[in-house]
């Protein structure tokens, strides 16, 4: 399924792929996570990635996140194509232009939340302090503790902050709340919320949860690795006011 | 500024403490001994070359029996010879008051004004010998401080069986006694070894050598070749009774000292070897317990952009700063370790300008060999660390794949209750890993065995020389050969049981171009004193002609029982003959042939003849038996077995016990530095396991069986190819050692075995009571609750 025609008012596309195939071998079978998949993500917005497990939306984000290469198909970013990039290419693409946030926040235990955001300010060209950062996700005052002294809400929200301290071109999120209670996930959508408001970072958030797609601009659903329905949403609501 | 990568690499440091300690500890260990030798070495050896430049230690030695000086000058003229010093060396006993042992002296004469212009010595207190005054002469320093003689004291000799007395003006050193091994013992003994230096024409008519000299040194002109200067020196000087001029590496005292410089460097080498290949495996465990557990980590920090390249130095950075850590401590520890070395190593040569001096290359080889180490441990590791995909960071990782073990796939799994299958599960599902436990915990037992086996061998080798071979109580040497009834007449001094006479003298040997300079013996019809032993301690027995040469010898001359070798006799009429050679010996020391006397007096066309004799006596009349043996004017030596036995066994425990302490050290190193780190890996990684284990309602004694019986299993495993790895290194070691001179055999009693692994043991145990703590702190709720 192709995605809808560019409206003139609609902003320019950020990433765009085309036919994206992705095969895996697992020992004597093949297996199909994505089968010919057209997709765009335009400036500044907020984009929710609906489907089951297994309907191939990680894999998408990893091939458009440049932790993966599709097995057919290309994927731009601006002048680069990234289906056919070397490592070296792709580390630079992650590196100066994705910011990442894990299910699971993956944060280095052995550093504290203000370290945790100094790993990624230290490599990228101006970055945001990470004071500020950290101040923008509502952890001002957690800047020295280690994760180990963090809730799991505020573990997610220093991955974010560790996320956005570069100022990236895209954010994407593998279901950010998925290890997270209802009250701790709304905190941290309303936290993605804030950064694409305040920052217009193109966010991408990947979920199986449904409710969470209300928030979004437009909302993709995958299933069995096609896109099965793209819709815009008109009035995305706010993060307080979704339930699940 | 710090970085947090750097930030990370430290707080990672701290947190593995206890690993980077041991894994330091251990690579600390082996740049120890690199450090602590090879600095010792270079200092010895840099020590020795300015003592030989400055006191101009010969190149060319020759011994004789007498030539008129007339031949000094034919020997100056040689092509290649730069300078020629001639001069009278001779033995003159010391008869203490008291002593039944009186020490052999090595008489030296100095030319007038006391300055050698070769083989000078160095006056270490009083003044030289005036020309003119007879009877004054220097002392050996270590002989005289030993029997707290200085100048102004006297001295009694004898020399060609009259007494002197002498006046010591001076104690001096020289190059060429670095290593004074008296003629008939083993080894050197302060207390036996003396020389003695007097003015040549003060003493020339007592040495019946006026006009004539017996010892020859040379220096060689630049450029000049040896073999070519010895091989002139030996024609002109065969006329007077030569032995056949050596270069340094046979001159007796360089020979003894290159000898040991040589074994030092060999250790120095093969050591550290040992140690930072158990270092490299330890850094491959730890680095690679550390990748695994921060397999998450590291994709993050690929997805966010780090390139494998930053990632991949990171973690060789760990192990660098883990080398590096143990290299300095082992820096620090070789220094100390080397300026002890060097100083017990200057007490025994008394080399003067010694002083230690840590070479900046030796430090440099060390930081390097050590991060070599370290790169093939990581190596493996690293590897995975840069091929690990980022997409990584988005899952968690794959359960551990277990195999059903051996038994259970025969169904016999009835037989091994569940801890003990989970323990076997685990050692079969690393198979590489617990291989590499085994062998590196096998090293340690083996470095234990390698360490006592000197004191095994020396007791095997002291028993069979002592006990079988020589089984006399008392070994006389004479001045001169003597007809045999001499045998006879010491066989009438009260106290005497047996005597046998024997006869040895000087041959070259030689089968075609190869040759050797090597000892005859004659044993005399029916000799139970004095036997020829193989290795084994088994009788050898003698043909009536033909002569049986030490293995070592036939391999040398290449020749096998049937052949037949050149003998061309070093004394007297220097004749040349042939022998038939009717057997070998794998003998212990030293190269000689073997012979009955009979044979001997034969091929010397003598009457029969004796140079020396063996006596059994009544023990309880020993004292007044030497007392005796002291006073006949032909006696030159009187050796006691007993006393020789226990001067070597007196010697070696001290050098036994430093390298016992050392070595137990190094093992039990190596043995916490493998078990202490596989245990906190089996803990670290298997936390989770474990914990559920403690939920379900196992004790903390069940929980332990399944962790610490791994570890317990890897060590009972590695002990008997410790025994084996043990046995092997020390034939390593003992074939390092100059084939020429010992031939030690590798004996390891059952003590030693028992030790290393007494030893062993207990270092197991405590890295296991050391992990043993961290399991009890087992966090059940919170081990659970984490994502592994």
């Amino acid at each position: 399924m192709s995605a809808a025609p560019a409206l003139a008012r609609d902003p320019p596309a950020v990433l765009s792929a085309r036919a994206l195939t992705k095969i895996y071998r697992m020992g004597e079978v093949d297996v199909h996570a994505l089968r010919g998949v057209d997709f765009e993500l335009r400036r500044g917005e907020l984009l929710v990635l609906l489907g089951p497990s297994g309907s191939g939306k990680s894999t998408l984000l990893n091939i458009l996140g440049g932790l993966d290469v599709p097995t057919a198909g290309t994927v731009r970013y601006g002048e680069v194509d990234l289906s056919g990039a070397d490592e070296r290419t792709l580390t630079q693409y992650r590196r100066e232009h994705v910011g990442f946030v894990f299910q699971f926040y993956n944060l280095i235990p052995s550093l504290t939340a203000r370290e945790n955001v100094a790993l990624v300010t230290d490599i990228v060209p101006r970055p945001f302090a990470a004071e500020d950062v950290l101040a923008l996700v509502g952890l001002g005052d957690r800047l020295d503790h280690f994760p180990a002294q963090l809730s799991g809400g505020e573990q997610q929200r220093v991955a974010i902050a560790r996320a956005v301290a570069k100022n990236p071109a895209l954010l994407l999120c593998d279901e950010p709340t998925g290890a997270l209670d209802f009250q701790t996930g709304r905190l941290v959508l309303a936290t993605l919320e804030r950064v694409n408001h305040e920052l217009g970072t193109t966010t991408a958030v990947i979920t199986h949860n449904a409710p969470i797609a209300r928030l979004a601009d437009r909302v993709v659903t995958l299933a069995d690795g096609r896109i099965a329905r793209e819709e815009r949403n008109a009035r995305p609501v706010r993060a307080e006011e979704i339930a699940w | 500024m710090v970085r947090a990568l750097e930030r990370k690499l430290l707080r990672d440091l701290w947190q593995m403490k206890g690993q980077v300690l041991t894994v330091a500890l251990v690579v600390a260990c082996g740049i120890t001994a690199f450090v602590g030798m090879r600095s010792t070495y270079a200092s010895l050896e840099r020590s020795r070359a300015t003592y030989y430049a400055h006191y101009r230690f010969g190149d060319v030695f020759a011994h004789l029996r007498r030539a008129p000086d007339a031949v000094a000058p034919r020997l100056e003229a040689l092509p290649g010879v730069a300078r020629v010093y001639t001069r009278v060396v001779d033995y003159v006993r010391i008869p203490f008051e008291g002593d039944p042992q009186p020490p052999v002296a090595t008489l030296v004469t100095l030319p007038p004004d006391g300055v050698a212009p070769l083989n000078d010595l160095r006056l270490e207190r009083g003044r030289l010998p005036e020309a003119g005054r007879p009877g004054e002469a220097l002392l050996l320093r270590s002989f005289a401080e030993r029997h707290g003689l200085g100048p102004g004291d006297t001295l009694p000799v004898v020399i060609k069986g009259v007494r002197h007395v002498l006046r010591i003006v001076g104690l001096a050193n020289a190059p060429e006694f670095i290593y004074p091994i008296q003629p008939g013992s083993l080894t050197f003994d302060e207390e036996r070894a003396a020389v003695l230096w007097m003015e040549r024409a003060a003493i020339a008519p007592a040495l019946d050598m006026e006009g004539a000299f017996n010892d020859v040194v040379v220096r060689l002109a630049p450029d000049a070749s040896g073999a070519a200067v010895i091989a002139a020196l030996d024609r002109v000087l065969e006329p007077y009774g030569s032995l056949g001029a050596v270069d340094r590496s046979r001159q007796l005292s360089d020979y003894a000292l290159s000898g040991e410089l040589e074994q030092l460097r060999s250790f120095a080498t093969s050591t550290p070897l040992i140690f930072l290949t158990v270092s490299a495996f330890l850094l491959n465990v730890v680095l690679g317990r550390l990748v695994q557990l921060q397999r998450g980590q590291i994709a993050t920090l690929k997805a966010v952009g780090y390139a494998d390249l930053e990632i991949g130095l990171h973690y060789l950075a760990f192990v660098s700063v883990v080398v590096l850590l143990g290299t300095a401590l082992g820096v620090a520890l070789g220094v100390w370790f080397g300026r002890a070395l060097t100083g017990l190593y200057g007490e025994i040569f008394h080399l003067p300008v010694l002083a230690y001096r840590l070479q900046p290359g030796i430090v440099a080889v060390s930081a390097l060999a050590s991060l070599a180490a370290a790169a093939v441990g990581a190596l493996a590791s690293a590897w995975r660390v840069v091929r690990l995909p980022p997409a990584e960071a988005m899952q968690p990782p794959a359960p551990a794949v277990y195999r059903p073990l051996l038994v259970e796939r025969l169904g016999l799994q009835r037989l091994v209750p569940q801890a003990w299958r989970m323990v076997i599960r685990e050692l079969e599902r690393r198979p590489l890993r617990t291989v590499l436990s085994i062998f590196a915990i096998a090293i340690a037992t083996g470095t234990v065995v390698l360490g006592r086996f000197a004191e095994d061998s020396v007791s095997y080798l002291l028993d069979l020389q002592f006990g079988v071979a020589a089984r006399e109580q008392l070994d006389v040497a004479f001045t001169d050969p003597l007809p045999e009834r001499a045998a006879r007449e010491l066989a009438h001094l009260p106290g005497v049981l047996r005597v046998e006479g024997m006869r040895s003298v000087p041959v070259r040997m030689a089968a075609d171009a190869r040759h050797r300079d090597v000892v005859l013996l004659g044993y005399a019809e029916g000799a139970e004193l004095r036997r020829v032993l193989d290795q084994r301690g088994r009788v050898v027995p003698l043909e009536t002609d033909g002569v049986v040469l030490t293995t070592k010898l036939a391999e040398i001359l290449r020749v096998a029982p049937g052949d037949s070798v050149a003998v061309r006799v070093l004394e007297g009429e220097r004749r040349q003959v042939r022998l038939p050679v009717t057997g070998l010996v794998d003998e212990m020391f030293g190269l000689q042939g073997h012979l009955r006397l009979a044979a001997l007096n034969r091929l010397l066309q003598e009457d029969p003849t004796i140079s020396g004799a063996q006596l059994r006596i009544e023990p309880a009349r020993e004292p007044d038996v030497r007392r005796r043996l002291g006073l006949l004017p032909r006696v030159a030596s009187v050796t006691s077995q007993a006393a020789e036995r226990r001067h070597i066994e007196r010697q070696m425990a001290e050098a036994q016990m430093v390298r016992m302490v050392v070595i137990t050290c190094f093992a039990a190193a190596i043995t916490v530095g493998v078990v202490y780190n596989n245990a906190r890996i089996a803990v670290s990684m298997r936390s989770r396991e474990l914990a559920t284990l403690r939920v379900l309602g196992f004790s903390r004694a069940e929980v332990s069986q399944i962790l610490l019986g791994e570890l317990g299993m890897q060590v009972l495993l590695a002990i008997l190819p410790g025994m084996v790895l043990g046995h092997w290194l020390t034939w390593l070691v003992t074939s390092s050692i100059d084939p020429e001179r010992y031939r030690w055999p590798v004996v390891i009693g059952p003590a030693s075995y028992a030790f290393a692994t007494i030893v062993v043991l207990v270092a197991g145990t405590l890295s296991a009571l050391l992990v043993r703590r961290h399991l009890d702190r087992l966090d059940l709720i919170g081990v659970l609750k984490t994502r592994e």
